[in-house]
């Protein structure tokens, strides 16, 4: 078999090896099970409670966490916008680059405190190294708030009847110090051993062997991709993201960087059986999941191997696939793999430009963000997937004449009412944004790279990232504009808080709702057949409501091409 | 609702403390331990090995086109679409230009990576056909035996990871230092 393919298929196995025992994992730190590193962790973790001013111990109730969790990232907004807008005179600036924009600051800002890391600035001259460090906690904290809160819709998950779900605060300081940091420490070491720097110089000049004289950006990048890709983030310490060659240097690094952007998604599934005792269910959710990713990225990968249809009527050889944006030692393989990977999870990092991929992949992309729940991003994937368990359970339990029931909870109006104003509102701010975007050309018709149908394509990608909080684009948009750095912004706000309050208050509410025992006639939602209900109702959602746009998009750009 | 402002407030200012301060320093620490040929670091000649260079004279191998002319003060790809008419009359460019300068190859001997622009504007490797396509050219300007250029490329060759995993490629950089040793 092909290398290529094979490396492909070396990633996920690792992946999904890898991801099973760190879901027992988390689902212990969840559950606050003893674990081998509580020695170290312990003390870590009483001393951020003691300067953090915080009782670990105090019970909250679903309301209370989100309060907690909302305050703490208006927090974090208003230092990232300190910060951003006065980098030019605070230290570790070595290439004097400029102080952002407000309208740019604000972007970037809401970027990262959403784990978004949509980015309308490169970085080599963009940002300061001390600017790198601040996004870079931005990195941690905002997956570390995605895992937390995902605890706490698992903990609600539990059979009892309970009003308090653990203290949020607790859940994010060990989410932050016992999954993140350590598995960060080691994919930075692995990074920097394998050819990437771990500097605070700034650009160095070289003489080329051909005598040109050019600079080479460098930076603190290993410290900053590990975590980038371990938080499902994706902000790339350079323009190029992971294309880069000191961001990505070999295929080894790619292999590394792949498996830690998975990593946690996939082992969220495996905690959430862990933490309720429902290995079975977990197993439903891997299942529908995996279908989802392979539908989207075994099409991908074909199209990618084939070539650009339109370069192969010029008569030239495309053995290696479609190479426009794509870097020699990944391949279009691993790329168009890497491609549905970091879309799917909303890690948003790149190792090939999507603007170039063939129209179907760039649709592929798209929509594996407009479902963004098959693995998603840190924590918030489950949320997303919860949304759709919850409305597949109240339509198969109509379809056989039942009440609506999950884990034991009855599902009732009020739920039903919140996720369906969730499910609807990934949509509605995709195309409405998509629909401002085009019907305002004075602001947007300037920023677009392409003609055409892919021109259409570029602000649909933008808003969908945007609102999938996933952060990758088809760059050829130049998106440095007011319009572009409010109206993502926006999206990027409402695409995450409110998915994030929705499950929350769904689990939060069945959590106080009398435990009823599972009977003869409870619908079974750990079964391959409420798995297939999942996917239709994912399926219905997606194509219903995006398939309009895909077809004025990248549909019609496939018809317009040569065969 | 106040103490949730002062514990956000000073939760982020340990946090800011710990993971940028605290982990930057360390991962600075432990990347100061590894050896000299795994890590990030300048060639005796004053080459970064991995960030490519442009290479236009016909004398040398070239690399591929790039959107950010190889100047690693920034990086980035074409962003164009594949359907894109502006961008396919410059892939047509490419082609030909590319048969003015090596007489004697057919087009469909042409791998796509070499008329195309990678995404970081800055690899530093061409397909082993990408290189093999160009021997013609260097033997006759440098004078020199097509089939020890043919070697050369064969040493120069860097085989999938483990001889499994990914692509076959050469490094441009290195393939052209050798061969200025060559010649």
């Amino acid at each position: 078999m092909n290398t290529e393919i094979l490396g492909v298929i070396l990633m996920f196995a690792t992946v999904v090896a890898l991801a099973i025992p760190l879901g027992r994992y988390i689902g212990k730190v969840f559950n606050y099970e003893n674990t081998w590193f509580d020695s170290i962790f312990n003390p870590l973790d009483q001393l951020f409670f003691k300067l953090g001013g915080i009782n670990p111990t105090k019970e909250m109730n679903w309301k209370q966490h989100l309060v907690a969790l909302l305050i703490i990232n208006v927090v974090w907004f208003v230092l990232a916008m300190l910060v951003l807008t006065n980098m030019s005179w605070l230290p570790l600036n070595p290439d004097q680059n400029p102080s952002m924009s407000a309208d740019l600051a604000f972007n970037t800002s809401v970027s990262f405190v959403t784990n978004t890391n949509l980015q309308h600035y490169s970085g080599e001259s963009g940002i300061s190294y001390f600017g790198q460090l601040i996004l870079m906690l931005w990195q941690f904290i905002s997956a570390g708030t995605g895992i937390a809160i995902c605890a706490v819709v698992f903990v609600a998950m539990k059979e009892r009847t309970a009003d308090t779900l653990g203290n949020f605060y607790s859940f994010f300081v060990r989410s932050c110090t016992r999954i993140l940091l350590p598995i960060s420490l080691v994919v930075a070491t692995l990074l920097a051993f394998n050819g990437m720097p771990m500097t605070f110089e700034g650009k160095d000049t070289i003489t080329t062997l051909q005598g040109d004289t050019v600079q080479v950006s460098r930076g603190p990048i290993a410290a900053f991709v590990a975590i980038k890709h371990l938080g499902t983030n994706g902000g790339g310490f350079f323009g190029a993201n992971s294309a880069h060659p000191l961001e990505n240097p070999s295929y080894f690094t790619n292999i590394v960087e792949m498996v830690t952007q998975m990593i946690i998604p996939i082992a969220m599934i495996f905690a959430l059986g862990f933490v309720i005792k429902r290995r079975k269910l977990s197993w439903m959710i891997f299942g529908v999941m995996t279908i989802g990713f392979l539908l989207l990225t075994i099409p991908t990968i074909i199209s990618e191997m084939e070539g650009n249809p339109a370069i192969a009527n010029m008569g030239i050889a495309q053995n290696m696939g479609s190479m426009e944006g794509k870097e020699v030692r990944f391949g279009s393989t691993a790329s168009a793999y890497w491609s549905i990977a970091t879309t799917v999870i909303s890690t948003g990092s790149i190792n090939s430009m999507h603007d170039s991929f063939t129209p179907l992949s760039g649709m592929n992309q798209m929509l594996a963000m407009m479902v963004n729940a098959f693995y998603g991003g840190c924590g918030v994937g489950m949320l997303n997937f919860y949304i759709y368990i919850i409305l597949a359970v109240f339509i198969s339990g109509l379809m056989v004449g039942r009440t609506p029931e999950f884990l034991g909870k009855k599902v009732e109006a009020k739920e039903m009412k919140i996720a369906m104003i969730i499910a609807l509102l990934h949509p509605f701010l995709i195309l409405v944004g998509t629909t401002l975007a085009t019907s305002l050309p004075n602001l947007t018709a300037a920023s677009l790279s392409n003609p055409g149908f892919h021109g259409f394509s570029q602000i649909l990608y933008e808003f969908t990232s945007s609102s999938a909080n996933n952060g990758s684009g088809f760059e050829g948009l130049g998106d440095n504009t007011p319009f572009w750095n409010i109206a993502c912004g926006l999206v990027m706000l409402l695409g995450r808080y409110l998915p994030i309050i929705g499950p929350v208050a769904i689990a939060g509410i069945l959590a106080g709702k009398k435990y009823i025992p599972e009977s003869n006639g409870t619908l079974k939602t750990d079964t391959p057949t409420f798995g297939l209900m999942v996917f239709a109702v994912i399926a219905i959602i997606a194509a219903l409501a995006f398939f309009p746009a895909l077809t004025l998009g990248p549909i019609a750009e496939y018809f317009s091409m040569p065969k | 609702m106040k103490n949730n402002i002062i514990s956000a407030i000073r939760l982020t200012l340990v946090c800011l403390v710990f993971f940028c301060g605290i982990y930057t320093l360390a991962v600075y620490g432990i990347s100061k331990l590894a050896p000299e040929s795994m890590s990030f670091a300048k060639t005796k000649a004053g080459y970064y090995e991995n960030v490519g260079q442009s290479f236009t004279n016909d004398k040398y191998f070239y690399s591929r086109p790039s959107a950010v002319a190889y100047n690693a003060a920034g990086s980035g790809g074409s962003n164009k679409g594949p359907s894109n008419p502006n961008y396919l009359a410059e892939v047509q460019a490419r082609i030909d230009s590319f048969l003015v300068h090596n007489p004697g190859v057919q087009k469909e001997d042409i791998p796509s990576d070499l008329v195309t622009a990678s995404g970081s504007g800055l690899d530093p490797n061409i397909s082993v056909q990408g290189a093999k396509v160009q021997v013609k050219r260097i033997a006759s300007i440098r004078n020199m035996n097509e089939s020890t250029i043919h070697q050369l490329i064969e040493q120069q060759t860097e085989k999938p990871l483990l001889g499994l995993f990914g692509t076959e490629k050469i490094n441009v950089l290195k393939l052209n230092l050798a061969l200025d040793i060559l010649n």
